[in-house]
């Protein structure tokens, strides 16, 4: 004869087993492939603050002019001024009584953001055309636009991260915030 | 006046919540149940002469039948409004969702709002990788096929762009809609794998702090994600309302951080590299950091603030004498659930509460009501949300003094809604 705790012993059994059953299902759900750090080469494009993931090659602002004249100036003007508030990559001071205008220059704390943006995406218009070597020349010519490295300095996977950037202490992280 | 409309309107004066017309909130809620109809009936019942009802011509022919994938009423034709796009660079930019013109909770998938830096990627999913690599015991890869396999979550979640309703900062737009001004907000049904599930598969290191999540869209758009989060509440969505995630949205599949600015919820995932520290990617240092007055700019600022505002009546809308208006909007909150949202018709000198019309769930839209009897004055209808957290939604001037207005991200303020003598409704700044 059934009984009410009966039934409830019953009930709360099976729930049981198909609670078992799913975890057990999602256990054996794994189908993640698994791949080496040496496969994603030409994948990962990350090039880091530290300097991990720049690519070999080097280049000079002076070797980046033409490239920039020929691939970026459409949009950022010959020599960094762009067409737009959004487009313009020099210039500004943060601590001017207007509205600092924020560029490469007067704003970015990172140097490897510039090559590592410049690397997965541009010229907008056709974005990772460039090679390693160019993407080094026009990130020289930028920060030399800027007047952070010489005209001749050689950045390369050493030497472009350690660029000093005026507003790098400028920020303040908030990721203790969630 | 009959006997009947002068008891309704004593009675209506007796449930004054707040000054210049707001009603109490039971008025909707009894009208919805229909217990007091008489609160949103016309004032005189039943002796309207010449109306004659007929059958009407759609009754008497047969339509068309079935159609493979739904479309909006003909008469009911909604739309986004994309901003001016760089010529240029026509992939990036933005399109608002209509707010004035949506109720309940749920953005259509066809209306949710759009933000792109590099234009739309055509993804065939049969070539689409998600990786996890770095700080993790085994590097992975999982292709969509398989990850169709997993158990998954649904939740309803807002999404918004940090950047809505930034025109407010410097007393822009004075045209606006709710639509122009603060329709980068949207939200849905997100149906995904809850990301600890695929981290924990890789088997996150001791050292790990981060992770970089990365998309396959033309600029390869990254952020730097702290790992608490992906560990407790980030999914990867696959389904947004039921149906594979639109490709305007991240088809097929895009990270989902709930709560947080909608940059960070990267579409069309494809990498996460699992880090020790944030990789300062262009759109986490040039863009999307907030630059104080003194110069200083907050990096990181990732939870969006408790906000509400009143979509209808809203800007460029008008309403007319006599009625009682049903004031309605939405609310949300990046720390949790909406608690209580309150509406003033005199620009926040007196306030009542609203009816919370729809489920408080955490990190979701909430649609509030209050009734409303505009007499012929002048009045600035607002509306101010608190979250379960006790964040109260501030007013303009007080994120203006605490941000100031070289910032244009993050900016949860009070919008207030000038309503004119002859019924006009306008974004005014007080």
């Amino acid at each position: 004869m059934f009984t009410y705790k009966r039934l409830l012993k019953a009930s709360t059994l099976a729930a049981y087993g198909v609670a078992m059953l799913v975890s057990t299902a999602q256990e054996q759900v794994k189908l993640g492939q698994t791949i080496s750090e040496a496969s994603l080469a030409e994948f990962d494009l990350i090039a880091e603050p530290g300097g991990m993931g720049f690519p070999p090659g080097t280049g000079t602002a002076r070797q980046g002019r033409t490239i920039f004249e020929t691939r970026c100036a459409l949009c950022h003007g010959s020599n960094g001024e762009g067409n737009s508030a959004a487009t313009v990559l020099v210039g500004g001071n943060m601590q001017s009584t207007d509205s600092p205008l924020r560029t490469v220059g007067s704003y970015w704390p990172y140097a490897s953001t510039v090559f590592d943006f410049i690397r997965r995406a541009m010229p907008a218009n056709a974005p990772k055309s460039l090679t390693d070597e160019e993407t080094y020349q026009v990130a020289a010519y930028v920060l030399y636009l800027n007047g952070l490295v010489a005209e001749d300095e050689i950045m390369n996977a050493q030497s472009l991260p350690q660029v000093r950037m005026p507003n790098a202490e400028g920020f303040i992280d908030q990721s203790h915030i969630q | 006046m009959t006997k009947s409309s002068k008891g309704q309107n004593k009675a209506l004066d007796l449930d004054r919540v707040a000054a210049n017309g707001l009603l109490s909130r039971r008025h909707l809620l009894s009208a919805a149940l229909g217990g007091a109809g008489l609160t949103m009936a016309r004032p005189v019942i039943g002796q309207e002469p010449g109306i004659k009802l007929e059958i009407p011509a759609w009754s008497k022919t047969p339509g068309p039948g079935t159609s493979p994938y739904g479309s909006s009423s003909a008469h009911a034709q909604l739309e986004r409004q994309s901003g001016f796009g760089n010529p240029l660079y026509p992939g990036g930019g933005a399109s608002r969702s209509p707010l004035q013109h949506l109720q309940g909770t749920i953005t259509p998938n066809s209306l949710h709002f759009e933000r792109h830096h590099a234009g739309i990627p055509a993804i065939d999913p049969a070539g689409h990788k998600l990786v996890i690599h770095g700080l993790v015991r085994q590097p992975l890869m999982f292709d969509y096929e398989d990850l169709l396999k997993y158990q998954m979550v649904s939740k309803i979640y807002f999404l918004e762009c940090s950047g809505n309703s930034g025109a407010l900062l410097y007393g822009g737009n004075p045209d606006g809609t709710a639509q122009s001004l603060h329709g980068l907000v949207s939200c849905a049904e997100w149906t995904g794998i809850p990301l600890s599930v695929l981290l924990e598969e890789a088997g996150v290191l001791p050292e790990a702090r981060w992770i970089a999540a990365v998309g396959a869209d033309a600029a390869s758009m990254g952020r730097s994600i702290p790992l608490d989060k992906a560990m407790d509440d980030s999914l990867l969505a696959l389904f947004q309302n039921g149906e594979p995630v639109r490709p305007e949205q991240g088809y097929p599949m895009r990270l989902f951080n709930p709560g947080w600015e909608g940059n960070t919820s990267v579409k069309w995932l494809t990498q996460i590299k699992v880090t020790r520290n944030p990789l300062q990617f262009r759109d986490e240092t040039s863009k999307y950091t907030d630059t104080l007055p003194d110069r200083s700019s907050l990096q990181f600022t990732f939870p969006m603030d408790v906000k509400s505002l009143i979509t209808s009546p809203s800007g460029q809308m008008r309403v007319t004498q006599g009625g009682i208006y049903r004031v309605t909007g939405v609310a949300w909150s990046g720390a949790g659930s909406i608690r209580r949202v309150e509406v003033s018709a005199d620009g926040g000198q007196t306030w009542g509460d609203a009816l919370i019309e729809s489920q408080q769930l955490d990190k979701a839209l909430v649609r509030f009501s209050i009734p409303w009897r505009w007499d012929g004055a002048p009045a600035v209808l607002q509306s101010r949300a608190t979250d379960s957290a006790g964040n109260v939604q501030p007013t303009r001037d007080a994120v203006i003094a605490a941000k100031g207005t070289i910032n244009r991200y993050h900016n949860p303020c009070i919008q207030s809604w000038g309503v004119n003598t002859a019924g006009e409704v306008t974004n005014v700044y007080l």
